[in-house]
């Protein structure tokens, strides 16, 4: 069974085509890599796949919903685990799951329970009432992960999920998720730079360059195709070696001066 | 209506939690109150038009609603640049609600701001000329604060980052507060100045609280109430209309 489908997907700005004309399928319970450089479309996608953009043409279904019709019951549907941090410095970790929990209308018997077992889960239910600006970045990920599970989504999102981990983090995260994954068969759609970890976890990987996806398939499909020993030899001959300029964002500079204001 | 509970619960924990913030945004207001307050006093006096302080008090209460209610309403821009917005707009809750939720967060916040600015102006030596007549000036502070956190909702929405920042606050706050009768009285002036702070929403802010508070009245309290409903509401739809466009 299908959980996502997107077919002919476009997302155009001003001048530039971010997404052009792709389809691909997730199955249901599959762990699906959608691995890509800079720039090539893969951060676009999934703010379409979240309801967050609106796509220029095209169609997406996901969990049997349209995010254009039914954006609700789609956003039920999904957890994400944004590339930035996403969650209120202000807040406590437990008032951050809370406020999730509300959000996404889970029963607060049920959520209190919940958050209890996912703050354990991921080793925070000690530091469950210090602010979250005390956090390190691998601390601030946990959580994220652990909040964007708290109402139980069929499919979740991890956009660069290990960026900054050390590996102790990185491998603890991805034993908690691969666990998820084989106990409530929910569905793991995620983006990563590094390679070995792409080949390590996914069932399936598809990579997407210039807008286009280029290559679907297993790893070992994609290794053979082109010839390669590992998955980032493959991708590096799919994609090219030539480095990929992203200009410099107004967050980059936000976050030099966030630096100044933090009393 | 839970969403829009605890959108607002987070404006006030987020608040109470920034002592910093707290005791900054009244450093100015105070310093307002004393340095205008008794610098101006003697002369006010001697052109016959009575306390300074009395006078100037609801202009200053009117200006710490300004400022607190707009930078609430534009903590939208922060949210964005840090992410937070994205968790709220991925939420299975609507837009509205979301926006609503702040809106109201943003107003509380302020109110609590022009209260106590109010209390530092009564040790000031400011004197109500009727107690039974402040709670009355509350609701209208909250009336003031409600449409000025709605107008810096809308500008959020609009404004993608902080860049903006400080056109916002020369060419929109600054004048709304100095050209609205907060600081001198509204009699006599160049017809230009009359014009415009004819068309101030916080003059109507600032002369309903002197009505309320000192029984002096420019506009008279029905115009300033009824003008004031008019332009929330006015910004509201606004507000929330820009706010359901925002794409990240």
């Amino acid at each position: 069974m299908k959980i996502i489908e997107v077919k002919n997907l476009t997302k155009k700005f001003k001048d530039l085509i971010a997404v052009d004309n792709i389809s691909f399928e997730v199955e249901k319970g599959e762990i699906f890599a959608f691995l890509g450089p800079n720039g090539a479309g893969k951060s676009t996608t999934i703010k379409m796949l979240t309801t967050l953009l609106q796509p220029t043409s095209g169609s997406i279904v996901l969990n049997n919903y349209d995010p254009l019709r039914n954006p609700d019951e789609v956003r039920h549907s999904f957890g994400i685990v944004f590339q930035d941090p996403s969650l209120d410095d202000e807040l406590t970790a437990y008032e951050n799951m809370d406020f999730h929990g509300i959000l996404y209308d889970v029963p607060k018997k049920v959520r209190k329970d919940r958050i209890e077992h996912l703050l354990k889960l991921v080793e925070l239910w000690d530091r469950r009432k210090s602010l979250v600006k005390e956090f390190s970045g691998g601390m601030k990920r946990r959580l994220e992960i652990a909040r964007g599970l708290l109402h139980h989504p069929k499919v979740i999102f991890l956009d660069e999920p290990t960026l900054g981990l050390d590996p102790q983090t990185r491998n603890s995260t991805w034993n908690y998720l691969l666990e998820l994954n084989k106990e409530e068969g929910t569905t793991i759609f995620f983006t990563t730079h590094y390679m070995e970890e792409a080949e390590r976890v996914a069932q399936r990987v598809a990579i997407i360059d210039h807008g286009r996806i280029i290559a679907t398939g297993t790893s070992e499909e994609l290794k053979a195709s082109s010839h390669s020993n590992s998955l980032e030899e493959a991708f590096l001959a799919l994609t090219g070696k030539g480095i990929r300029e992203e200009e410099g964002t107004n967050l980059d500079r936000m976050r030099q001066r966030r630096k100044l204001f933090r009393h | 209506m839970k969403t829009i509970y605890i959108l607002w619960l987070r404006q006030l924990k987020r608040y109470f939690r920034s002592k910093s913030r707290i005791i900054g945004s009244l450093a100015q207001p105070l310093l307002f109150l004393v340095s205008l307050g008794y610098g101006f006093g003697p002369v006010f006096q001697k052109a016959g038009q009575g306390n300074y302080i009395d006078f100037l008090a609801p202009g200053i209460i009117g200006m710490s609603i300004i400022f607190s209610s707009i930078f609430s309403g534009m903590e939208i821009i922060w949210d964005r640049q840090f992410g937070f917005l994205k968790e709220t707009l991925v939420a299975p809750v609507s837009r509205l609600s979301i926006m609503i939720g702040r809106t109201l967060g943003g107003t509380t916040v302020a109110l609590m701001q022009g209260v106590i600015v109010f209390l530092i102006a009564m040790v000031a030596g400011f004197h109500p000329y009727n107690f039974a007549l402040l709670p009355l000036a509350i609701l209208v502070m909250l009336l003031v604060a409600f449409l000025f956190t709605a107008l810096g909702t809308m500008i959020a929405s609009l404004l993608s980052d902080m860049q903006g920042f400080q056109l916002i606050m020369n060419f929109l706050i600054m004048p709304l507060f100095f050209l609205s009768g907060a600081l001198f009285p509204l009699q006599g002036l160049p017809k230009a100045i009359t014009t415009i702070a004819s068309l101030d929403p916080l003059s109507y802010g600032v002369d309903a609280f002197r009505t309320l508070l000192t029984g002096v009245t420019h506009f008279g309290l029905g115009l300033d109430i009824l003008v004031l409903s008019g332009v929330t509401l006015l910004f509201l739809v606004l507000g929330s209309y820009f706010f359901s466009k925002i794409q990240i």
